[in-house]
């Protein structure tokens, strides 16, 4: 870290926005952007001790961060958010899209509340995030919005119907909004995890597990720190020229 | 409407979309947008970059509906509309 003397106006820290991002694969990316240099702002939904120690850990080891309770499904939040990181911290330089939930289940049993619920998180939590910090990033011709996607987008997943159509949505949106943006600086790109070791994956049966396992080359579920390195390279400036893309984390998953 | 206004728009308008010509020679109620002779031919990326110039300049916040064809149609309809806004 340089010190300017003191007379110096602290340069602005860049800032980081992920949405769900009290645990799993989120809570690494956020640690990760911290520990890049960003101020990580984690959103949470509802577990707010999660977030908090996310906070605390990227603050002992010398990051700047904070947790704000925030439901992507919310207009409202989403909203009263973005105008606070505009008037604080000058907007928003990197948004994540990782906030989703899974209510899985066989589609011909699927309450369309359940059908709502999924695409309203993970595909409009995406549309009314992305919105509220782009006239930001296309004023200052720097952006970087990373939509986690998921390995469910390209393979076939049976009681997955919601969340595979909405994980597979974000890919055709990162490449439409891409094409959009490219020219003010902003880049648009999406990573798609496999089954990586977390709560999202808890519903998996044994038989499932062992099944997945004899697909994948690397021989092991995947860890949010498998995901964390890669988001953290599309957000710097030398990615620049990377945009519209979908790369899939899934220790190359056949099939 | 204040000349001053007009002159400030159109310098924005050329400024913002890096166009190659003289401010004055943009007529009052030219159309920005669309086909029609004696426009400018804007399209919607350069909307997108007035919209942005517009809110910088003027210090105002443009909402998404506004950026219909009534608010960005000609040089005096934006005027119309950063007064109307900043007022």
């Amino acid at each position: 870290m340089n010190s300017p003397s003191s007379s110096d106006p602290p340069p602005r820290k860049r800032v980081a926005l992920v949405s769900g991002a009290s645990r799993g694969i989120g809570r690494a990316i956020g640690e990760r952007l911290a520990a890049d240099g960003y101020h990580a702002v984690l959103t949470y939904r509802a577990d707010a001790a999660g977030a908090e120690a996310a906070v605390e850990a990227i603050r002992s080891a010398g990051g700047s961060g904070e947790a704000v309770k925030a439901d992507v499904t919310s207009a409202v939040d989403i909203a009263a958010l973005a105008d606070r990181l505009d008037t604080e911290r000058e907007g928003v330089d990197v948004l994540v899209n990782n906030a989703a939930v899974l209510k899985n289940g066989l589609f011909a049993l699927m309450p369309e509340a359940n059908w709502n619920l999924v695409l309203d998180t993970a595909l409009g939590g995406t549309f009314r995030m992305t919105k509220a910090v782009m006239r930001g990033m296309l004023r200052r011709r720097w952006g970087r919005i990373v939509n986690i996607s998921s390995l469910a987008a390209f393979s076939g997943s049976a009681g997955q119907t919601n969340y595979s159509a909405a994980k597979g949505a974000l890919v055709a949106f990162t490449k439409s909004l891409a094409a959009e943006v490219g020219a003010f600086g902003v880049t648009v790109n999406a990573v798609a995890p496999g089954f990586v070791d977390t709560e999202m994956i808890a519903f998996l049966t044994k038989e499932v597990r062992e099944d997945f396992l004899k697909r994948v080359p690397v021989q092991r579920f995947g860890r949010p720190e498998d995901i964390a390195p890669f988001v953290s390279f599309l957000c710097t400036d030398g990615a620049g020229y990377l945009t519209g893309q979908t790369v899939r984390i899934d220790g190359g998953f056949v099939g | 409407m204040s000349d001053d206004l007009k002159k400030r728009v159109k310098e924005l308008i050329v400024r913002q979309l890096k166009l190659e010509m003289d401010p004055a020679t943009i007529a009052d109620d030219a159309p920005l947008f669309g086909d029609a002779e004696g426009g400018l031919g804007l399209d919607s990326i350069d909307a997108l970059e007035l919209v942005l110039g517009v809110e910088k300049e003027f210090g105002i916040k443009v909402q998404d509906e506004e950026v219909g064809v009534t608010a960005f149609a000609s040089v005096n309809a934006l005027c119309q509309f950063v007064r109307q806004k900043a007022a």
